[in-house]
């Protein structure tokens, strides 16, 4: 057959690149005022709407923030795995160990992908092949990256599996997906995403699928086999607990943008935004037993009728006129802290609303223009 | 019943120490041997009674078509003559009755079994072929060339059956079965181009595809590596189904004196020839081979029926 089956489409912005400088060597990835767009049916959902952030060489970096607000898309677009159509990378910059790599050819993508970055998937009962042997798919990954027999791909792969603890992976690599258990199963992935020694992990929820006695185990194995190969770690959880144990920074995302930065000690301790202080108030632990539990009022905004202003002001406890119009960007509030809300701002460098003095009424929400 | 369920105060039970220490062997030693898909399937498909049956009685139809005409009792193109008009019942000489000519309708019945059974293999066989071909590319493609294959595809059902065998008898000649299995070939395959392409966008979007993307495994080798395999257990079902539906067709057609030469012993050309005496209450010129039609198409149905069951890999054994 001579059609070429592509799964995938050519870079939607390879063309009309302008990019800034790059970033200072020590930085591994840089993702600069990235903004990813799915056109669905009813509209446009700005899933990833202007996100920035660094990660440095051998950094683990949380990115925290609840079902739909745009993690998840953040590390599928660094993975360029967004399917386009319908997805959309509007606009940003990924800097990856000194290249951009929105500007490359999909063809030089797969070759980074699965060798420099590499990513954990959420779901370790269907993210392997039903049809072949585990031992087969580390190996394809790592024939896929380097000149190697079939054989040496084979050891490399059972050499994989006993560097993630399975027992006997000789006889293992022999097995199919639906012989192992979700935890085995998710140290194959480990093992499959490590086998071609990446500079950057991209863990996207890891542990969520398994259970809690097995979560302790793979998040204690992820954190050993990225300190012992020196990568970088991009953990992508809902779960603050997994965060506090696991990275030394994190971000909060909030509605497909950041809204706090900062060390994982720093940002559970002592929160800066809102959303955040709410988010750390709402871990039933915190609540004394029989008192109710604390939640966050209101929902997450519907991603076609964002609010005009802060996109958490609709539910924040603390908002007032200008966040009502005006969508605060990260500023720097400490040494190595950056959160994005008018409160961190002096008065002086608060935009003034509209409406002068901002006690008039201001359109709470806008609606896009189909 | 006034008893409620005894509490016996057994003896404290003793948690064993290791339940505490969680160990690092994170999974019981299972499964000794190692099955592959294939062996899983087969081991499905011998726990389905249904389909052993069908699989020994469809085993039986073709070891008759093969070797039946070489031990049929009678030569199938004597015509030696009724005793009654519209032929004889079933005597112990002819188990089967005989036609009007005096013909075995038993030795008619095992000589036309392989052509039934051919235009029903190697139509199916063509119209997989191709099938998975154009289903494979246009699912994985998608697109243009998707929209092109599926309007391809729209077309050939629109074509008319016996319309399209007249114009292939001026090719091949009248009666030809090349001419049947090729023309059943060419206007089904489209069924499991369809069923292939769904197949291939539901994979498509699956964990595994994806995580194969992210190691960097190419479009080429998800396609024909990770979801082709997938993809061929329902095609399998599927055609074991058409190849039934197709040996209908062909009694279908014969019957209708489109298909098959009239004088050729095959299944519909025995209940074709024998429909002018089945007024006469002779009731077995086309019994017999309606029930091989009939036993045929059963026993396949029953055999797709065990191979939809053993071929899905979530259906646990």
């Amino acid at each position: 057959m001579t059609t070429v089956v592509d799964l995938e489409h050519v870079s939607p912005v390879a063309e009309r690149r302008h990019v800034g400088p790059p970033p200072p060597p020590d930085v591994l990835l840089d993702v600069r005022g990235l903004k990813t767009y799915f056109h669905v049916m009813d509209g446009t959902v700005p899933a990833v709407d202007g996100v920035d952030f660094q990660l440095k060489r051998g950094e683990t970096l949380g990115l925290v923030g609840e079902s739909g607000c745009g993690k998840s898309v953040t590390s599928l677009t660094i993975m360029r795995l967004v399917d386009i159509p319908p997805g959309e990378i509007v606009s940003g910059e990924i800097w990856f160990d000194g290249r951009e790599i929105l500007s490359l050819p999909m063809s030089e993508m797969r070759q980074i992908r699965g060798s420099d970055m590499s990513m954990i998937f959420q779901e370790p009962m269907t993210s392997l092949n039903p049809v072949f042997t585990v031992g087969n798919q580390i190996a394809e990954a790592v024939k896929a990256h380097r000149q190697v027999s079939a054989r040496g791909a084979w050891d490399r792969a059972v050499e994989m599996l006993e560097a993630v603890g399975i027992p006997s992976p000789e006889r293992r690599a022999n097995q199919y997906p639906h012989e192992l258990s979700g935890g085995m199963r998710q140290r194959v992935m480990i093992a499959m995403a490590l086998s071609c020694d990446p500079k950057l992990i991209i863990a996207d929820e890891p542990t969520t699928a398994l259970d809690v006695t097995i979560q302790a185990q793979i998040l204690e194995l992820i954190k050993a086999m990225q300190e012992r190969t020196g990568a970088a770690l991009l953990l992508i959880t809902h779960d603050l607990a997994v965060v506090a144990e696991t990275v030394q920074r994190m971000a909060v995302m909030y509605a497909g943008k950041i809204v706090e930065t900062g060390t994982a000690e720093e940002v559970l301790i002592n929160p800066k935004h809102p959303y955040t202080q709410g988010l750390i108030t709402s871990i039933p632990s915190n609540v004394p037993r029989g008192q109710r539990l604390n939640v966050i009022k209101g929902t997450v905004p519907n991603p076609f009728r964002m609010p005009k202003g802060c996109r958490f002001e609709p539910r924040c406890p603390l908002a007032f006129d200008t966040c009502r119009e005006f969508d605060p960007p990260l500023r720097i509030t400490d040494p190595d802290r950056e959160a994005a809300c008018w409160l961190h701002y002096p008065i002086s460098e608060r935009p003034v609303s509209r409406n002068g003095d901002g006690s008039g009424p201001v359109a709470k929400v806008r609606v896009d223009k189909r | 019943m006034t008893s409620r369920t005894e509490v016996t105060p057994g003896p404290a039970v003793e948690l064993p120490a290791a339940v505490v220490d969680i160990d690092t062997t994170p999974d019981v030693e299972v499964a000794l041997v190692s099955l592959n898909q294939w062996q899983l399937a087969l081991k499905r498909f011998l726990r389905h009674r249904m389909a052993l049956v069908g699989l020994a009685v469809f085993s039986a139809i073709i070891l008759i078509a093969i070797i039946g005409p070489i031990v049929a009792p009678y030569n199938p193109i004597d015509i030696p003559g009724a005793k009654e008009q519209g032929g004889d019942p079933p005597t112990l000489q002819h188990l089967f009755g005989t036609d009007d000519a005096g013909r075995d309708v038993f030795t008619n019945v095992v000589n036309g079994a392989h052509v039934s059974l051919a235009v029903g293999l190697f139509a199916t066989l063509i119209a997989g072929f191709i099938g998975v071909i154009v289903g494979a590319v246009s699912g994985a493609a998608g697109g243009a060339v998707d929209n092109l294959l599926m309007r391809i595809v729209d077309v050939s059902f629109a074509v008319p059956l016996l319309f399209l065998i007249l114009v292939a008898a001026v090719f091949f000649g009248q009666g030809s079965m090349l001419a049947l299995i090729l023309v059943f070939g060419l206007l089904q395959w489209g069924l499991i181009a369809r069923l292939v392409r769904a197949q291939f966008l539901s994979l498509r979007e699956t964990d595994f595809v994806e995580a194969a993307r992210a190691v960097g495994v190419s479009n080429l080798r998800i396609t024909f590596r990770h979801i082709l395999p997938n993809a061929l257990g329902p095609v399998i079902v599927v055609m074991t189904l058409l190849m039934a539906s197709n040996i209908v067709l062909e009694a279908f057609v014969s019957y209708l004196n489109f298909g098959i030469a009239a004088t050729e012993a095959t299944w519909g050309n025995a209940l074709s020839n024998s429909q002018g005496a089945m007024g006469d209450g002779n009731w077995w010129w086309a019994f017999f081979p309606g029930l091989c039609i009939a036993l045929t198409v059963i026993s396949i149905n029953f055999i797709g029926d065990g191979l939809h069951d053993a071929l899905d890999p979530r259906s646990r054994i």
